[in-house]
């Protein structure tokens, strides 16, 4: 097995090639999710410091920043970062209190612990030369997983066997029971898939198509009659799926979460 | 170097599908999800908390001081209400008892003018009387210088009784 690094220089290699055939503007729209190490250039390992852990860590202390440094005045009369330190409390609570239930707010820090972290990151993500820590699915499968497994536990936990009445639909007529079963048991099982790729994805996807709209802008710099209106636009294309990546952004953190409030009142109250 | 750089591109097109970034990615996550649950559960959101409870108290006592205030203004307003008529009603007690006071010398000092008035009319009704009483007897003894000198001038002597009884006569007649 050939040491990661190399694979990394070996592929930049392969993606400058294709844009140089491709008449001079350079394509490499997924370079921006690599994993490298920070310091030299060696192998990625378990414990290998990358732009995962300076972006993991610079969402952190982003989190930190907010939440403990905004508020560490304590103002009666919030100022601007205690404000939305607070909207950013009020916000999460409010939806584990009204789409989990009352009883689910113990889990209340863990499912901020998922916000702040997603939001963040997605945020962090969207600066210039960042990377982008939720576009990885090893990381929002472990989210995903995560919250799948607590749901999972808490679920047999507080109700033993009672939690499988959740896949037994007993509102449908008796011999649709059982495929509706089996049908609810699949859809329990490809939650976690859906729940990680989702996040993903959308990340990805957003920040791979601003790569290539960027490989596009210098377009003038080789031709002028062409670049004349393909780098205006392409530009302008940059700036407008810029702002929709900041909707994403959001969105994506907060489907995230709300989706996870979902399933935990299912744990909670699994009964239809 | 080109094979071996198509074989790698070809191994791994994502590098989200790298598997041998996962190790990292995974381990680094979960430092950074555990520092951040301390981070919210030890210190931020009780913290938070704690402000927004404060805050909660701090307009709950200010709302019931407001509310004390505005029992008080009722109060002192009332307070000023009831000053205000009992100085009033005392105005109309002091005023009544002035008018009576008025009054009361208004009657005496017409009562001590009527009783003057009317010693006056007596004093003047007796001298009336006595100068009524003066002019009978002046009527009296001019009739009987009269009746004396008539019956004179007939001829005959007047007697001075018979002629004073006669004028007495006459003049009760």
């Amino acid at each position: 097995m050939r040491p990661a690094g190399a694979a990394t220089k070996g592929r930049r290699m392969a993606t400058e090639a294709q844009g140089s055939e491709g008449g001079g503007l350079v394509f490499h729209p997924m370079d921006q999710f690599m994993v490298k190490p920070l310091f030299g250039d060696g192998a990625v390992g378990m414990f290998t410091l990358t732009n995962v852990t300076l972006w993991m860590v610079l969402a952190v202390a982003a989190t930190f920043a907010l939440l403990v440094l905004g508020t560490s005045k304590r103002e009666i009369v919030p100022g601007r970062t205690q404000s939305i330190a607070e909207l950013a409390y009020d916000f999460i609570r409010k939806m584990v209190e009204d789409v989990a239930g009352k009883d689910a707010l113990p889990f209340f820090p863990y499912i901020m612990t998922l916000f702040m972290f997603i939001v963040f990151a997605n945020f962090l993500g969207l600066l210039p030369m960042a990377f982008t820590t939720t576009s990885h699915i090893a990381v929002t499968a472990v989210l995903a997983m995560l919250v799948f497994v607590t749901v999972t536990v808490v679920g047999f936990v507080r109700h033993g066997a009672g939690f499988l009445s959740l896949f037994w639909v007993s509102s449908a007529p008796l011999p649709l029971r059982p495929v509706l079963a089996l049908i609810e048991v699949i859809s329990y099982f490809v939650r976690p898939v859906s729940h990680s790729i989702r996040l993903a994805g959308n990340m990805m996807a957003g920040h791979a198509v601003v790569k290539v709209f960027a490989a596009f802008a210098p377009m003038i710099a080789l031709s002028v009659g062409v670049g004349i209106l393909v780098t205006p636009l392409s530009i302008l294309a940059i700036t407008a799926i810029y702002a929709l990546e900041v909707l994403v952004a959001f969105i994506q953190a907060y489907v995230f979460t709300i989706l996870t409030c979902v399933y935990l009142r299912d744990a909670l109250h699994p009964h239809h | 170097m080109a094979s071996e750089a198509k074989a790698a591109e070809s191994a791994s097109g994502l590098p989200q599908l790298d598997f041998s970034t996962f190790g990292n990615q995974i381990f680094w996550l979960a430092v950074a999800l555990v520092v951040l649950y301390f981070i919210l559960s030890r210190i931020a959101l009780p913290r938070i908390a704690a402000v927004l409870a404060e805050r909660q108290g701090t307009i709950t006592n200010d709302l019931a001081a407001a509310d004390d205030l505005k029992a008080r203004a009722v109060e002192a307003e009332e307070a000023y209400k009831k000053a205000l008529a009992e100085a009033s009603a005392e105005a109309q007690k002091i005023i009544a008892e002035t008018k009576a006071a008025i009054r009361e010398d208004l009657d005496r000092a017409n009562a001590e003018a009527d009783a003057e008035i009317k010693a006056k009319t007596a004093e003047g009704e007796k001298k009336i009387a006595d100068i009524r009483a003066g002019a009978l007897d002046a009527v009296r003894d001019v009739a009987k210088d009269v009746t004396a000198e008539l019956v004179a001038s007939m001829g005959q002597k007047a007697d001075g009784r018979s002629v004073t009884a006669a004028v007495n006569a006459r003049m009760k007649g």
